[in-house]
């Protein structure tokens, strides 16, 4: 689905108009291709200490990029990496804060802004917990003032999680490159040192197996096409009756298709049997089929609200279950579910859809503990407003609005959120537990 | 010791039924009213690729063929192949044994597999009455040919002043036989006078037919057999609502000429009807790298043919005749099936051959036994419903037998743990048969 008023206000004259107007004026996001540098610019990392000057090696030694440690007025950084992980108190943030908005003023076109920081917690002296929580507002306000498809998230530590923890080194290149392009506002915390580094960055999930329910079409089909990308063995499952386009993905990903209707009381039995049968292993399960069937609460009927939760949340519940009990799902398995927004927020005539999405934030926060032993987690990605055929349906004047309601005023793509899934399912990412990443550049909505 | 050239023979491999992929069956004029031969083949195969993984994989061979073919598409099924996701080093062969197409090339195959020429195979058929070919008369055709070799332009305004306006008409495609002038309809209307078959026991047929078929649908059976194409996710001459009384009220279309009452309708008669079917062949250890679990055993297969012409045999019935050939080589009798899958061309075809082989008289005097050849059990033939529900796209009537019987006797092997065996006849035009025997692998 084409943005018609995101083209109109990049080109000629209508771009002139709209700043004129001072209309919103949404850039085009560069999205990952493989082969693509890591950033296309120098990076200031900023902050005091051990940590800083790890990250800032990390990212010259390691990833071979240009790292500065202090901002050279007028340069234009491709990224600017904030490490506040040492803050004890809130005046501690002035002198990295401040420092980091000389270097907005010139921040490249799709340019990153990245905080590492620590949880605030009870435990915490009171003045270390408000340096600490400080970053939060910080950065949620701080994306809110980027432009030019530029993005600000932030990754936080749980305590005795280092900075060269494999998923926050994940995390921070994730957030770095063209794969976070519609992730914007977020603050995602890592609570262990799990997790393994890829040998390849390029093919994080080279020899992995990933189940994707919902393949045949829209979000589902984007995240089979990303994950055989990043190089794993893909199993397309969506109902029987999607058939024909189920095969024209599997076929593009050389995976299998299993016509499946996920709400079958043995579908987990299936998935599995299927999976190892073929592929001879299972790590990976997307949770991704679901459907809609919007009505206000008050004209709501066992029709329209019973299918909703079956395919949304309780088909999950089955699956996974089936998944645990197998002793086949323990080699650093990863459940990746699609929440939503909706789940989050609530929105007006989805109390059906949103109960469900709701679930599934919940499942994710219950279900990782209990996959951590093998070195798994469960996570769940909630996209924003993304460009589908689903919301293609949306009146025009309302989708309009819609795409504007974020800091990057725009829809996003099915790919921003089958990227997302991706690296929550990167072997990397095995700190990651029992969270919510949203794909919506920052959407006003929620949190 | 120095090597010899001599070959050694080994044990011959088991030539294994490991799935199948079909289009759902759709009626002529329907959704696939503008799908060729080509485009449904590929669709079955391309969703056979899909289920297996098999992208890219250079497939020892695949055969398929249509009934109703264009000239354009003398090399159907290596153009399918090149059209898939298959390795475009696939060799594949057109084959062409009118409705027994797909069931032959089965057959053929699986023999290849027994012999070791080749370690796994996809058989297939497909056809077409919506895109049928339409032919121009032979008289325009040979002024056209005419034309096209003449240099002078005298020569050329000959050859074109013999095309008189009747030759302009189209030769539509005829199904009827060419020896006999009669359509297949026609000549099974005589079989079914001739052996006395009721309308009621036709149309309980018919009835069992859509019954099984509707069963088998809502119990998710062809959720790995079948893939959708073109808005199609179900056999489209599928009637789960029908009753024995509205087959009753069906008008006779074929015997009406006859001095016995018709009984032919197109309730128990097959529909014209466009689909695709494949099958997935393989030896033991093929499907082992594969990660393929075996279906069925191919076993063996007679193929027979009457002399409708000239003899007392009806058009459709060299099944009758195959089956007891077939079953006396293997040492087997009717009872030793658990399944019997008898191709429904018309309700009466499987009555007049389940008649024959009751009859002490047709036992002796045609098949040279003691007495009659035996009974089915009507509760193991075509329990999955059949050509009547299903339609009867004619080369890939094969495919839809073979996938499903096989995926069932897997299923009853696993659940019984006992060997579990199914018959397949298959009737088809110029009085011809085949017959197959399949075991749980």
């Amino acid at each position: 689905m084409s943005d018609t008023y995101l083209n109109l206000v990049n080109s000629g004259f209508t771009k002139k108009l709209a700043k004129q107007l001072g209309l919103p004026q949404p850039a085009p996001l560069r999205r990952y291709r493989p082969g693509q540098p890591l950033l296309e610019g120098p990076t200031l990392v900023l902050g005091r200490g051990a940590d800083a000057e790890a990250v800032a090696g990390l990212l010259s030694t390691t990833w071979d990029l240009e790292v500065h440690r202090h901002a050279t007025p007028e340069l234009r950084y491709a990224a600017v990496v904030v490490v506040l992980t040492e803050v004890t108190q809130p005046t501690d943030l002035s002198e990295p804060v401040l420092a980091a908005a000389g270097a907005l003023k010139s921040l490249a076109r799709g340019g990153r802004v990245v905080t590492l920081s620590r949880t605030a917690t009870a435990d915490d002296a009171p003045a270390v917990a408000a340096a600490r929580q400080g970053v939060d507002g910080l950065l949620r306000s701080l994306a809110k003032e980027l432009r030019g498809g530029s993005t600000g998230n932030g990754i936080v530590l749980d305590a005795a999680v280092g900075v060269d923890a494999p998923s926050v080194v994940g995390a921070l290149r994730f957030f770095l490159s063209t794969r976070s392009a519609f992730v914007d506002g977020q603050l995602l915390t890592v609570s262990s040192a799990a997790g393994t580094l890829p040998t390849s960055w390029e093919r994080p999930l080279e020899g992995r197996v990933a189940v994707v329910t919902g393949a045949a079409r829209g979000i589902g089909e984007s995240i089979a096409d990303t994950l055989a990308r990043d190089g794993a063995t893909v199993v397309a499952v969506d109902m029987p009756s999607a058939g024909e386009h189920l095969t024209t993905v599997a076929n593009r990903v050389r995976g299998t298709a299993l016509q499946l209707d996920v709400t079958a009381e043995d579908a987990g039995e299936r998935i599995l049997e299927h999976a190892l049968a073929r592929h001879g292993r299972i790590d990976i399960v997307v949770h991704n089929a679901g459907i809609t069937r919007d009505k206000l609460l008050a004209n709501m009927t066992p029709e329209k609200w019973d299918p909703v939760l079956a395919v949304n949340i309780a088909a999950q519940l089955r699956i996974n279950e089936a998944l645990l009990t197998s002793g086949d799902f323990a080699d650093e398995p990863r459940i990746v579910s699609l929440a939503s927004t909706s789940g989050i927020a609530g929105n007006r005539g989805q109390t059906n859809y949103a109960a469900s999405k709701g679930g599934v934030i919940g499942m994710v926060r219950a279900t990782a503990p209990l996959l951590e032993a093998f070195g798994g987690t469960a996570n769940a990605v909630a996209p924003g407003f993304i460009e589908t055929d689903m919301t293609a349906r949306i009146p025009a004047v309302t989708r309009q609005v819609a795409r504007r309601l974020n800091s990057l005023q725009q829809g996003g793509q099915p790919v921003d959120v089958a990227e997302t899934v991706a690296f929550l399912a990167s072997p990397a990412a095995g700190g990651v537990v029992g969270r919510v990443l949203r794909v919506c550049g920052q959407n006003m909505v929620g949190q | 010791m120095a090597a010899s050239k001599t070959t050694t023979p080994a044990a011959a491999p088991r030539a294994l039924v490991l799935g199948g992929n079909r289009i759902p069956f759709a009626r002529a004029g329907g959704k696939y009213a503008h799908a060729s031969n080509q485009d449904m083949l590929t669709a079955a195969l391309d969703g056979l690729v899909a289920r297996y993984g098999l992208q890219g994989e250079r497939i020892g061979e695949v055969a398929a063929g249509a009934v109703l073919k264009h000239s354009r598409d003398f090399n159907l099924t290596r153009e399918t192949v090149l059209g898939s996701a298959l390795s475009a080093e696939t060799p594949a062969y057109d084959l062409q044994q009118a409705c027994a197409t797909g069931l032959e090339t089965v057959v053929s195959l699986s023999n290849k597999i027994r012999l070791g020429q080749i370690e796994s195979a996809v058989a297939g058929g497909v056809d077409t009455t919506s895109d049928a070919p339409i032919a121009v008369s032979d008289r325009l055709r040979r002024a056209l040919l005419d034309l096209s070799r003449a240099r002078s332009v005298g020569q050329k305004i000959a050859a074109a002043s013999k095309i008189r306006p009747k030759d302009l008409a189209p030769a539509t495609p005829r199904t009827s036989e060419p020896r006999t002038g009669l359509s297949m309809g026609e000549h099974q209307a005589l079989t079914t006078a001739q052996w006395g078959i009721t309308r009621e026991a036709q149309d309980e047929i018919a009835f069992a037919s859509h019954q099984n078929l509707a069963a088998a649908w809502a119990a998710g059976f062809f959720d790995d057999l079948v893939t959708p194409y073109r808005g199609q996710s179900q056999d489209g001459n599928l009637r789960a609502d029908t009753s024995l009384e509205k087959l009753a009220g069906l008008r006779p279309t074929f015997g009406l000429g006859l001095d016995t009452p018709a009984t032919m309708t197109a309730g128990n008669s097959t529909p014209l009807t466009d689909g695709a079917s494949t099958v997935l062949l393989g030896n033991d250890a093929w499907a082992t790298a594969h990660g393929l679990t075996p279906l069925a055993v191919v076993v063996d297969a007679e193929a027979a043919a009457v002399d409708f012409v000239h003899g007392v045999d009806g058009l459709l019935m060299a099944g009758a005749f195959a089956v007891p050939r077939l079953l006396a080589r293997n040492g087997l009798t009717l009872a030793d099936f658990d399944y019997v899958e008898i191709h429904e061309a018309f309700a009466s075809t499987v009555l007049t051959t389940l008649a024959a082989w009751e009859s002490e008289t047709f036992g002796r005097e045609r098949l040279g036994l003691d007495g009659a050849f035996g009974t089915v059990d009507r509760a193991r033939l075509n329990v999955h419903g059949s050509s009547l529900a299903a339609g009867h796209p004619f080369a890939a009537t094969g495919g839809r037998i073979v996938a499903t019987i096989s995926k069932e006797l897997h299923r009853r092997r696993t659940a019984e743990g006992r060997p579990v065996r199914a018959l397949v006849s298959i009737c088809a035009a110029g009085g011809l048969g085949l017959t197959a025997i399949l075991e749980a692998a």
